[in-house]
């Protein structure tokens, strides 16, 4: 052990965590200057947005004994920002988020590596993201969520008794926040519920029915949609309306007075139409840096040990006192996401182009536009244009063929899923299947061959 | 170059509006002590652009604050604590005005107490319990706004130190809303009589809005039961499916909120509770020295025992509910109509008070009294005991059911612990575990100076576990930077609170529990 009296270190105060012996400590907990060591050296850290929590996080992680971070984020930086996002000033507006947030934490935390991403978490290779120890998210959708969600579950593997694989679990730290409330939470993918074992804590968004909109309206936001959803296309035909153009964002305006005043309605302002059209959610300095301080804690417990681990969602509320609350939520047994994988049985004559058109009319799947990996190898991909020219030959060959002939083996395909007339982008674990091989039983459950 | 404040705020204007952000923009802090939980507080309130702050640090940076502290660097080394800090702050919004004094907080208290009354509040962070209670009485004294601020290791807490609190926009999420479905005034009255229920238009009766249905019903219940409403659980469940019966079709919104709605036809007659002790609050007996606040809760408290007969100045807004514009226009007017004639009398009672205790009648604004009728029905009184009452004197039943409930034990014992520290250094000279090669004599020191506490509190048989208290220990005083972004997370946002005078505060002491973030307040 050092002696932090004699010798001045930067890590004088998280030595006391790293160094020391404790009872209340995770049981990988192994104290010592090596452990300190290994947290700069192996552990490579990735930050999913950098927004209001994302600047924070990345901060909080330069500081709690991290050396080797990454950041992703596809957004430029806006004067709205700077209320909240300190590692940005107005001189920054218009550059990427997370170069200019990469370069100032190195500027001011000397010996920690952040390498920026300036693009969309679909633009990356699922690969990218099994290069990490933990990743973090501090990010505003639900899409995105379960996006990296998918992905980092895809990495988890089962045993034959369907026990998950400790190796191959990504441990995610998610952080959200709404005005003065927020969350924090831990996913030990196959141990702890995923995102979308719970994806029922996130309640649907309300949605103006258009009839209300064209017929009775009632309030300013019945007036702002009004001209925002119908009005636009009636008088602009094809042009698309631009949230972040100013001029489109006036003429929705003066429609929604001009409505208002026809119905006698009170309150449509500017702030308002921007608010509903751009769906603003209010944000505030302090709630990201609490949220985001718990995650970063979670994560430095979550790769040394130094102490429990949240177990498992944490909820914040400030509005009316201060309301911290630890809920321990259960996994779902039948996850399409974390679970050991659908099933898919197939005959070994079943081809790529036909195995595609199968995800399309699984009931459990729905995926349209797949592209399709095994192992790591491209077997087909949608996109861009000369990975599928490289790849389109493979469409007419049978897959098992193309899986080596193994008889069982894990799929990932990402697409598009069609859930209840909603799109989005996500990534599947199949676990197909060979039938009428090896003594694998030949149930003919069909499936299309 | 200066960006629109308007665009630069406009997340937080979402939240507490240009009155609130006035108030934050009027407001003059002071910091006591910059290392990371004092600098992360004051960071979150320069980028939501407060008025003023004042760093007070006497302390030059070491190494050892580059591996906590983001506002020092390497460049810093050797150098004034408060001037690095304060220039990294200045950098976040050139609209505030930052100062600095390169003094000791514990010397500044000691020997310069006028020095804390220029400022709106105080932020002080990492101070021991000696300083703690002798700057609450300095600004309690001065009526200046407190909140001390400590991270400790893996704990920490906060607690706001003001006399009174009073808050008359506590914006709550969840509030029922003040329909009187169950009491209607006579315009609303006359207006339900005006539609027809069983109007057999099937557009017309899907735009009937839910308001009217129940008004209706609720009078049709009343008739048939001799007055009374529905009260035990069948006969909600009755009125309910009388409601139901009433559809012509299945795709009826309006009748399905009328169902959902229907509780709050069974909603209780007259003020809540909490209303009535604020009414019934001493300081409702206003004099010349009364704050506006209490002399609108005299005219508030007239007004419900007269012209409202029982009933507090009506709110005056409705949700949006399926309607057809025009009645869901005409029905907003009778409640702003209704609301309008209360604030009326309300404001007249408020200036007669006025006149009564010799201040100026129009001393108080008509848009404040509008907003207290508005919110009459969530006014909010938050006061805090000194410091040092709470440490001589905690309430015994409190701690005790603290100290034996589980979901509290871990944070009644950090409690404990954070005040057996600071007796340990001062007996000791440094806090437990702050060096190396003596923990096992700090552990065994640390937990009698944690008993005979316990004791001097009027506990015996402490509970506290040996495994906290060598944590404790192994914390070391340590300040490590996620958990004061946390703490300076949250006394930032008090601090929020307490300047725009929105929302409500905390009520005691947050005890921050980093091992399993089961932490708690504690009101003691």
């Amino acid at each position: 052990m050092t002696d932090a009296t004699t010798a001045p270190s930067r890590s004088r105060d998280l030595d006391k965590l790293l160094l020391r012996p404790g009872n209340l400590v995770g049981p990988i907990f192994d104290p010592g200057t090596q452990l300190r060591e290994d947290l700069k050296e192996y552990v490579r850290i990735l930050v999913v947005g950098a927004g209001g929590l994302g600047c924070e996080l990345l901060k909080d992680l330069a500081l709690s004994g991290f050396t080797n971070l990454e950041v992703i984020d596809m957004d430029r930086i806006e004067v709205s920002n700077l209320n909240r996002q300190f590692l940005f000033r107005l001189e920054d507006v218009g550059k990427p988020k997370a170069e200019v947030a990469a370069k100032r934490v190195m500027q001011r935390v000397s010996g920690v590596n952040i390498v920026p991403h300036f693009c969309r978490i679909e633009d990356k290779e699922i690969e990218f993201y099994n290069d990490f120890s933990i990743i973090v998210l501090g990010l505003d959708s639900i899409e995105a969520r379960s996006y990296i969600n998918s992905v980092a579950c895809s990495f988890l593997e089962y045993d034959s008794d369907d026990n998950p694989r400790d190796i191959t679990m990504k441990p995610m730290v998610d952080g959200g926040t709404e005005g003065f409330k927020g969350h924090a939470r831990v996913i030990l993918p196959g141990r702890t519920p995923c995102f979308e074992c719970t994806i029922w804590l996130f309640p649907p968004q309300v949605k103006f029915p258009l009839c209300t909109l064209a017929e009775t309206p009632r309030n300013a936001a019945h007036c702002i949609e009004y001209a925002h959803l119908i009005k636009w296309n009636e008088v602009h035909g094809g042009k698309a309306f631009d949230p972040d153009e100013p001029e489109h964002m006036k003429w929705v305006y003066n429609e929604a007075v001009k409505r208002a005043e026809l119905f006698g309605i009170q309150g449509v302002t500017y702030s308002l139409t921007q608010g509903v059209v751009k769906n603003i959610i209010p944000a505030i300095a302090s709630t990201n840096a609490v949220i985001s301080a718990a995650c970063a804690l979670e994560t430095l417990k979550i790769a040394s040990g130094c102490s429990k681990t949240l177990s498992n969602y944490l909820t914040y509320n400030g509005v009316e006192g201060l309301h911290i609350k630890v809920t321990e939520f259960v996994r779902d047994k039948d996850c399409l996401v974390c679970g050991p994988g659908v099933l898919i049985e197939l005959d070994t004559s079943v081809t790529l182009q036909k195995f595609i058109d199968l995800l399309e009319e699984h009931p459990r799947l729905l995926l349209s536009k797949a592209s399709v990996t095994h192992r790591g190898k491209n077997l087909y991909m949608q996109a861009p244009p000369v990975l599928e020219e490289m790849t389109r030959s493979n469409l007419s060959l049978p897959l098992f063929e193309l899986m080596g002939k193994a008889t069982k083996d894990i799929v990932h395909v990402t697409g598009i899923e069609n859930k209840d007339d909603k799109k989005t982008s996500c990534l599947r674990k199949l676990r197909v299947v060979f039938k009428g091989i090896d003594g694998i039983m030949d149930m003919d459950m069909a499936g299309g061959a | 170059m200066a960006a629109e404040p308007k665009t630069k705020y406009d997340r937080q204007l979402r939240i507490w509006g240009e009155q609130g952000q006035t108030a934050l923009e009027k407001a003059s802090i002071c910091l006591l002590n910059c290392g990371p939980t004092g600098s992360e507080t004051l960071k979150n309130l320069v980028l939501g652009g407060v008025g003023s702050i004042t760093v007070i640090d006497g302390s030059r940076v070491e190494v050892g604050d580059l591996g906590n502290n983001f506002m020092v660097d390497e460049s810093s080394i050797g150098q004034s604590k408060a001037k690095c800090v304060c220039a990294f702050l200045q950098e976040l919004n050139d609209a505030v005005k930052a100062k600095f004094i390169e003094e000791n907080p514990e010397a500044l208290i000691e020997t310069n107490p006028a020095f804390f009354t220029q400022f709106t509040l105080v932020v002080a962070t990492q101070l021991v319990e000696d300083s703690m209670i002798k700057l609450d009485r300095i600004c309690r004294e001065a009526g200046v706004m407190l909140i001390f601020a400590r991270s400790y290791g893996l704990t920490g807490l906060v607690r706001i130190s003001v006399k009174e609190h009073t808050v008359i926009e506590s914006k709550p999420d969840h509030f029922l809303d003040d329909l009187r479905l169950n009491n209607p005034w006579t315009e609303l009255k006359r207006f339900a009589d005006t539609i027809d229920l069983n109007v057999t238009e099937p557009v017309a009766h899907k735009h009937t809005p839910y308001v009217i249905i129940l008004v209706k019903m609720a009078e049709e219940w009343t008739k048939a039961h001799g007055g009374s409403l529905p009260s035990s659980r069948d006969e909600k469940k009755e009125f309910k499916e009388l409601i139901k019966a009433r559809m012509i079709a299945i795709d009826e919104d309006n009748y399905k909120e009328a169902i959902e709605a229907s509780f709050k036809v069974f909603a209780p007659l007259g003020i809540s509770s909490d209303l009535q002790k604020i009414i019934n609050d001493n300081c409702s007996e206003v004099g010349s020295n009364s704050s506006d606040f209490w002399v609108m809760v005299a005219a508030l408290k007239d007004f419900i025992l007269n012209e409202g007969c029982g009933e507090a100045p009506l709110e005056g807004s409705i949700p949006d509910m399926t309607s057809s514009t025009e009645l869901y226009v005409n029905l907003q007017k009778i409640y702003q109509a209704k609301a309008e004639a209360d604030f009326l009398i309300v404001e007249r009672r408020v200036r007669e008070i006025l006149k009564k205790i010799g201040r100026d009648p129009h001393s108080i604004s008509k848009t404040m009294i509008k907003s207290f009728c508005k919110n009459s029905r969530k006014l909010k009184v938050c006061r805090y005991r000194l410091i040092e009452d709470e440490f001589n004197n905690p309430s015994i039943p409190d701690l005790q059911k603290y100290i034996t409930n589980e979901e509290y034990s871990v944070a009644m014992g950090f409690y404990v612990l954070l005040r057996a520290v600071d007796r340990f250094a001062a007996n000791y000279n440094s806090f437990p575990g702050q060096f190396d090669g003596e923990m096992d004599d700090d552990i065994s020191r640390l937990k009698t100076t944690a008993v005979s506490l316990l004791n001097d509190l009027g506990c015996n048989g402490s509970t506290l576990t040996e495994d906290l208290i060598s944590e404790m220990c192994r914390f070391g005083a340590s300040e490590l930077h996620a958990v004061a972004a946390f703490i300076g997370g949250i006394a930032s946002q008090e601090v929020i609170k307490l300047i725009t005078q929105q929302f409500v505060p905390m009520s005691g002491t947050l005890i921050f529990n980093g091992i399993d973030h089961k932490s708690q307040v504690l009101a003691l």
